[in-house]
């Protein structure tokens, strides 16, 4: 009955919406000492409370084989979320990988400081994560590429003869 | 500052479930419901547990235009119930006896075919003790109920007893006041709803 009533319609997609969606894609790949410690030294006193308990759970993982297949249920993966509310009134959400409560908070309370000082944020903590994330992938890449095999004809037989 | 809801939203939403069941299948019956909540003014704990116990994203949430914004804003975030566009779109409502008419024609009644597509209405009032005396039979009820209702429109049991003849269709009524709840599903009769 809510099918034309729904108010959970992906908004169009806007500057504002991509880089946060940016900021909390990293905040979600962080490892807990790459927030703990900006937090602590930078915001000691921000004060956050939680708006709902943190919890853990399972969201459905699809896919698509080739990018373009149908899309299917690939599994399950456990998420833990967490919802945070800054005493000045941002709100930061976190959705993270895994049942690492502590991690999800914190991911939070970066996500509520990003939207109230984006530029210290920014530097502080999302910086570091992309730049280790940056690194992570280029050795990934630089070692799949050095199994890399190129295939080549010298001769082929036919032509030969 | 932003309310809080269930401290523990899996085992209080199961405990309120339990009760509103228990009010459900015996009409009549008060139940406590909701007392650690501290919803916004002027939503009344029960009306909150009640809510967020029972609405969720697939559950269009009407709420009477009486309520301030900070009380939708709770129960949509809290629930992630999305708004209804109109009473009778509705899964669940909420209305406010205090300020609000009470129409139950308004809402979804359901149809023959799928009575379930119709409106739970979640009514607030300000005491379940005094007010207008309601007796009750029907399904649930071993002989008759009792039961006092403040803030009724007058013409409530001409409303419910349209509402009765229409079963299957019709509407389900919760009753809250504080954190107190009394359920009337359509299949109980009012008898006599003298003052």
């Amino acid at each position: 009955m809510s099918a034309d009533d729904a108010a959970f319609r992906p908004q169009p997609e806007t500057p504002e919406i991509a880089a946060r969606r940016r900021a909390m894609a990293l905040l979600a790949r962080a490892r807990r000492e790459e927030l703990a410690e900006p937090i602590a030294k930078r915001w000691p006193d921000h004060g956050a409370r939680d708006l709902k308990p943190i919890e853990s759970g399972l969201v459905m993982l699809r896919g698509r084989i080739g990018g373009d297949g149908a899309p299917f249920n690939l599994g399950e993966a456990t998420v833990t979320r967490a919802v945070v509310e800054l005493p000045t009134g941002e709100r930061g959400f976190a959705h993270i990988l895994g049942r690492d409560a502590p991690t999800a908070r914190l991911a939070a309370i970066a996500d509520a400081l990003w939207r109230r000082d984006a530029g210290d944020v920014e530097t502080v903590i999302l910086a570091p994560i992309a730049e280790r994330l940056a690194a992570e992938a280029a050795k990934t890449r630089a070692e799949t590429a050095a199994t890399r095999v190129d295939f080549f004809t010298l001769v082929r037989g036919e032509d030969a003869a | 500052m932003s309310a809080i809801a269930f401290a523990d939203p899996t085992f209080e939403s199961q405990a309120a479930f339990r009760r509103i069941m228990r009010a459900m299948s015996a009409p009549g019956t008060m139940v406590d419901c909701g007392e650690a909540l501290a919803p916004p003014p002027p939503l009344v704990r029960a009306a909150a547990a009640a809510l967020l116990t029972l609405a969720d994203f697939e559950t269009a949430l009407w709420i009477a235009p009486s309520f301030p914004v900070e009380v939708g804003e709770y129960l949509a975030f809290h629930s992630g119930a999305p708004p209804a566009a109109a009473p009778d779109r509705a899964a669940f409502a909420l209305v406010d006896l205090a300020a609000d008419s009470l129409d139950l024609a308004r809402f979804a009644w359901g149809t023959a075919e799928y009575p379930d597509r119709s409106t739970t209405i979640v009514a607030q009032t300000s005491s379940l003790d005094a007010g207008r005396r309601l007796r009750l039979n029907g399904p649930g009820i071993n002989g008759e109920a009792a039961l006092a209702v403040s803030l009724l429109p007058g013409d409530f049991q001409v409303q419910w007893a349209a509402n009765r003849a229409a079963f299957p269709r019709g509407v389900d009524l919760i009753l809250v006041a504080d954190a107190r709840l009394v359920a009337l599903p359509r299949s109980i009769a009012i008898i006599d709803g003298a003052e």
